[in-house]
């Protein structure tokens, strides 16, 4: 079971954290702060995977973002990567090229297809297809819901 | 500023542009202040805050909690957005709440309430963010709370596909924090059906699921195996666009066929030859597709690929059966070995660890020994030498530990700080365990010492000293060694502190060559004495005083060296408390008493290194023998505490081994100093006998008790110090004996013992005053146990009492095997004690020995007589001197229950007798014990009071003592 994930830049700012475990603000913010220092001192070329306490740590970096998962000992390293990599296809194909500013701005978003593509730290749904379809189904609400708002406002209702 | 996707918040999206565009960090905290205060007037003033604005100033919130700084309001409104019929709003309502409330805030029972109705909406977009809200909070309050309706959604007919997932992976959280509370009902029967749902989504969540209720109990879903082997094998035999899309980058379903690898490493390989077949069929495609050319360049197809491929080869060594496919992975794993990915090197030489302790590949394993060498050599990251670190000590075995040992010492001089330590530990374990010349071992653990002292803990010098002590053959080599390591310039103090003590002990067998005289020792060591911490410094001053007592020559030299004020009145009160001791005996004793103090350290109780407890506790993954450790740090605490108190607490053991002698040796304290209170025994300054008579009496320690109960009914033996010791060595097992034996008062067979190295089964007839004991030896190890025996002894008079004869049984129990032994015993005439049985073996070249009281007691020589109630009133009348009757009253250990009570008569082979006694509760027996001597009849009377649940038991016999051992061995069995 995955037991976090963290997106952090090169300058080390932390964009998105999911913990599927709790822990502590002040825990979280220590491991966020070690983990976010070991990464970033590893080498291009170097391997993946870390030994990190009892954890498994799978990273990659995407452009200026790193994407680093801690997972538990019985579980699969190169299929993280890969769930990682997924991820950054489901935000590169709704965001269109996502960049770093995607995620800043819509940080909300990252969250809502986070949801989609893994649950309580597992795999939930690997088609890009069914990710993006729930995902373009909450868009459509959101859109009705502001045209209501619009509407509402205007008194045409 | 970039698109903002949906409708957007726009106020939002501008704040988030102001933060950026903040030049310092005190412009950013006042921008959020400003932000902050803005937000808190919102909520508290303006009542008629829409939901709108109510969703944007929350998400402004979440953002600046996301930066790093704590937010201590808006939690309310979060909640309230929870119960907005608008979806957006209710979406980042849960997003805050699952970010920001923790378990135990106070509006958890209003956040759980909207999550159930939720649950129960109609709009599965709404019941989804239910669920995820569950499952990413996943408090024990919620599992109360939702216990039920969440295993209905996700068995439900009714239930989309897109909820079913949801449902799973939100249960299989709950199950996780709090698997008390979700009812096992039944959902659970028809959970594994879903590896058959048509849904590629819903299998592969489901499958998670089904895995956490499958390690709880295997058995009730053992069916899940060939619903997991046959979906497996559909989707290994697809093509890539079979699966749609679930095929990534051309392979079909990678995620779903880990996991349902892994669900199958739960089992042992199926037993159904159908599914069998089907399984390995599975496994040999992947294994095949491996040398198959790529679909595709991308690096993520192979990665897809290899995931599948290594979960298989974890499979494959999980079922540890298919010899064919265990080598096969092997070979594919070589070939991973020399990959330009290094992750795919990481994985494979993690991954050939575990193939390594599987007896059928460990020789292929072998095969890679020198690829491995040099990537310890040559890899750039040292994730992945340290990978490499980990094989070698997993593949070595006594035909490559030389070379093994040697290149990993050799690597330590460069080794990154990191993995030294880790390194020193399992380089001293390994050169232990295959040592076959003890010399070599010696010269490793110096080297280790010499390379890298500072990564050389205590635990690794002790147990060099250990071994030295205990082989005489190699005692010469380690002085001399020791020598000539110390005449170094600059050496290590590790080094001192093994120089010091072995030249202390055996300095004497290199004293006669002139180059290494007494005083050449003696100034050698001496010059190192000053650089020297305290606590070297005082085993120093221990070895000096051995000094005295081997080379009285130079005494003078060293009672000027103890009498110095550096020493005498250092500021180091145990150094000066040692001084003056030190040089008070070697004045006032004479040189008898000195020899006897000063003797040479009796051998240490054979028992596990405490080296590998350290590995284990520094990385528990990376003990392969990880049975040994179990077995030494969960179901033997005795022994665990055992060793603890003798590496805490030394001078307890010194008493204990020289219990004979009257003073005690002080000196293997100087392997650990603690205290100066042994030093005072040693002189006998103060009150000596407060320690060591404690061995016969109520011991204080916990080695003492144990001792106590092992000699509990005798005077203890006087043996010397190397009997006893090995006696301590098997203590543990022997204690535990008395509990078996018991067990074996009213029956015949059954196991005697069991450790992680042996079981030892038993099974016994008895006929008039013959016995016949078979014991079965099973060898539970993959090793042959070597120089296999087994000797009896009879502790006080059994002698006389019990004559045993014994069948040889051969020196060697092969891996997995098991031998068996004949003992012939007559019963001469009545006995107390047990006989005592000492295994001894060597497993791995270690020294195992284990102590058992063997399951012969008296009461297996009577046979049961009929007789009517006159015989018996007559005989019991006829047995009424005092000596021929034992009565006792005691309480009942078990319920009483009548059957119960007439099976353990009958088990302790005297008949039960109705129809006797006036009460028909009390049970009436008779018996007659057959001796070479005599017969001596035995008559039982035993009264049992349910109310009080107490038991009075009266045995009469012809001879005095059996009534009394008879009613001792009988009261023990209620």
């Amino acid at each position: 079971m995955m037991q976090f994930m963290l997106l952090f830049s090169r300058q080390g700012k932390l964009r998105l954290q999911k913990w599927y475990v709790a822990h502590q603000d002040k825990m979280k913010k220590k491991i966020t702060r070690e983990l976010v220092t070991l990464v970033l001192s590893r080498k291009p070329k170097m391997c993946s995977f870390l030994e990190w306490k009892d954890l498994k740590v799978v990273y990659k970096r995407y452009a200026s973002l790193y994407f680093c998962c801690a997972i538990e000992h019985e579980d699969n390293e190169l299929l993280t990567l890969e769930i990682i990599h997924r991820y950054v296809e489901l935000l590169d194909k709704y965001f269109g090229s996502v960049c770093e500013l995607d995620i800043i701005f819509n940080f909300e978003k990252a969250y809502f297809m986070l949801d989609e593509l893994l649950l309580g730290g597992e795999v939930q749904e690997t088609s890009k297809k069914n990710v993006l379809k729930a995902i373009a189904a909450q868009d459509l609400l959101q859109e009705e819901e502001a045209l209501e708002t619009a509407l509402t406002e205007y008194g045409l209702t | 500023m970039p698109a903002v996707k949906g409708d957007g918040m726009r106020g939002l999206a501008v704040f988030i542009s102001d933060i950026r565009n903040c030049k310092s960090k005190e412009a950013e905290i006042k921008r959020i202040n400003k932000e902050l205060a803005n937000i808190r007037s919102k909520f508290k003033g303006d009542k008629t805050l829409d939901g709108y604005q109510k969703k944007k100033y929350v998400c402004k919130l979440l953002f600046i909690f996301l930066l790093g700084h704590d937010i201590d309001f808006g939690h309310m409104e979060a909640v309230n957005l929870l119960s907005s019929n608008k979806y957006t709003e209710k979406q980042i309502g849960y997003l805050f709440i699952s970010v920001l409330i923790g378990a135990t805030n106070d509006l958890m029972k209003l956040v759980i309430q909207a999550i159930r109705n939720d649950l129960a909406s109609r709009n599965p977009v709404h019941i989804t963010l239910a669920l995820q809200c569950v499952a990413n909070i996943g408090s024990r309050e919620m599992a109360e709370g939702l216990s039920v309706d969440i295993p209905k959604l996700l068995v439900s007919g009714d239930t989309i596909d897109a909820v079913k997932q949801s449902a799973a992976l939100t249960l299989l959280r709950l199950l996780r924090s709090s698997p008390d509370i979700i009812p096992m009902g039944e959902w659970t029967s028809r959970i594994i059906h879903l590896l058959n749902d048509q849904h590629m989504g819903v299998v592969t969540a489901a499958a998670s699921l089904i895995e956490n209720l499958v390690k709880k109990n295997p058995e009730e879903y053992k069916g899940c195996v060939s619903l997991a082997v046959s979906r497996l094998s559909r989707i290994v035999t697809s093509s890539y666009t079979d699966l749609q899309d679930y095929t990534y980058y051309f392979v079909p379903a990678p995620w779903l066929s880990v996991k349902l690898l892994r669900l199958l490493q739960n089992y042992p390989p199926p037993e159904d030859p159908a599914v069998k077949t089907r399984l390995t069929e599975c496994l040999e495609t992947i294994l095949n597709k491996a040398q198959e050319p790529p679909k595709s360049k991308k690096v993520q197809h192979s990665n897809a690929k290899n995931a599948v491929l290594f979960e298989a080869i974890n499979l494959i060594i999980h079922m540890d059966s298919d010899p064919n496919l265990l080598v096969r992975a092997c070979n594919q794993l070589g070939q991973f070995l020399q990959h330009r990915e290094t992750n795919l090197r990481y994985l494979a030489l993690e991954s050939m660890c575990l193939l390594a302790t599987s007896e059928f590949s460990h020789e292929a394993v072998k095969k890679h020994q020198e690829t491995v060498i040099t990537a310890l050599k040559t890899e750039r990251d040292v994730s992945v030498r340290q990978r490499a670190v980990d094989l070698l000590y997993a593949m070595c075995d006594r035909t490559n530990a030389e070379e093994i040992v040697g290149e990993m010492l050799e690597y330590l001089e460069s080794a990154d700080y990191s993995i030294r330590e880790e390194m020193v530990l399992k380089v001293a374990i390994l050169a232990e365990k295959y040592a076959v010349d003890y010399t070599w071992y010696v010269d490793v653990i110096l080297n280790l010492i010499r390379i890298a002292g500072d990564y050389v803990s205590e635990e690794v010098w002790y147990r060099v000293i250990q071994i030295v002590i205990n082989r005489d053959d190699v005692q010469g080599y380690a002085a001399k060694t020791v020598f000539e390591a110390l005449q170094a310039p600059a050496c290590h103090e590790n080094m001192v502190k093994v120089g010091g003590y072995i030249l202390g002990e055996f300095g004497n067998l290199i004293a006669g060559d002139p180059r290494s005289s007494p005083l050449v020792q003696f100034q050698l060591l001496h010059s190192k004495y000053h650089l020297c911490s305290p606590s070297t410094r005082g085993l120093l001053l221990s070895t000096y005083i051995k000094f005295v007592n081997l080379f009285p020559e130079i005494k003078n030299t060293i009672q000027d060296v103890l009498k110095s004020d550096n020493n005498m009145r250092n500021s180091d009160v145990e150094l000066q408390q040692r001084s003056i001791e030190y040089l008070q005996l070697s004045s006032i004793a004479t040189a008898d008493v000195l020899a006897t103090v000063l003797e040479e350290m009796p051998p240490f109780p054979e028992r596990e290194s405490s080296i590998l407890a350290k590995l284990k506790k520094k990385k528990p993954s990376s003990v392969p023998e990880g049975s040994e450790q179990k077995e030494h740090t969960a179901t033997k605490l005795p022994q665990a505490q055992m060793s603890n108190n003798v590496e805490s607490n030394p001078p307890t053991t010194i008493n204990l081994m020289s219990q004979g002698e009257s003073s005690t040796d002080d000196v293997m304290e100087k392997g650990s100093p603690v205290g100066g209170s042994a030093t005072v025994d040693l002189l006998g300054l103060g009150t000596p006998t407060q320690t060591a008579p404690s061995a016969g009496g109520n011991g204080d320690g916990l080695l003492v008790d144990m001792f106590d109960t092992l000699t509990s009914n005798k005077p203890a033996p006087a043996t010397n110090g190397m009997d006893l010791g090995g006696l301590t060595g098997g203590a543990e097992e022997a204690f535990k004996s008395d509990d078996s034996l018991s067990r074996f008062i009213c029956k015949n067979n059954g196991v005697l013992f069991e450790n992680d190295l042996l079981q030892i089964g038993v099974k016994s007839e008895y006929r008039e005053d013959l016995g016949r004991l078979w014991v079965f030896y099973g060898n539970k190890t993959t090793f042959q146990l070597n120089a296999f025996c087994v000797d009896i002894s009879q502790p006080g008079g059994l002698t006389e009492s019990l004559s045993i004869q014994q069948k040889p049984v051969g020196g060697e129990v092969e891996a997995g095997a098991q031998v068996k032994q004949q003992f012939n015993m007559a019963c001469v005439q009545e006995f107390e004690d047990a006989p005592i049985m000492s295994i001894q073996f060597l497993y791995s070249g270690a020294q195992q020995k284990i102590a058992l009281k063997m399951p012969v007691v008296l009461n297996k020589y009577i046979s049961p007589t009929e007789m009517d109630a006159s015989t018996f009133f007559n005989r019991w009348k006829a047995l009424s001197s005092p000596s021929q009757e034992s009565q006792q009253i005691f309480k009942a250990t078990s319920p009483i229950d009548t059957e119960q009570i007439k099976t353990k008569l009958i088990g302790f082979s005297v008949s039960v007798l109705d129809g006797i006694d006036p009460n028909p509760e009390n049970f009436v027996s008779a018996g007659v014990l057959h001796t070479r001597n005599q017969q001596v009849g035995v008559l039982v009377r035993l009264e049992p009071n349910k109310q009080a649940q107490m038991y009075r038991l009266t045995v009469r016999a012809s001879r005095d003592r059996v009534a009394k051992i008879l009613c001792d061995l009988l009261q023990s069995q209620l």
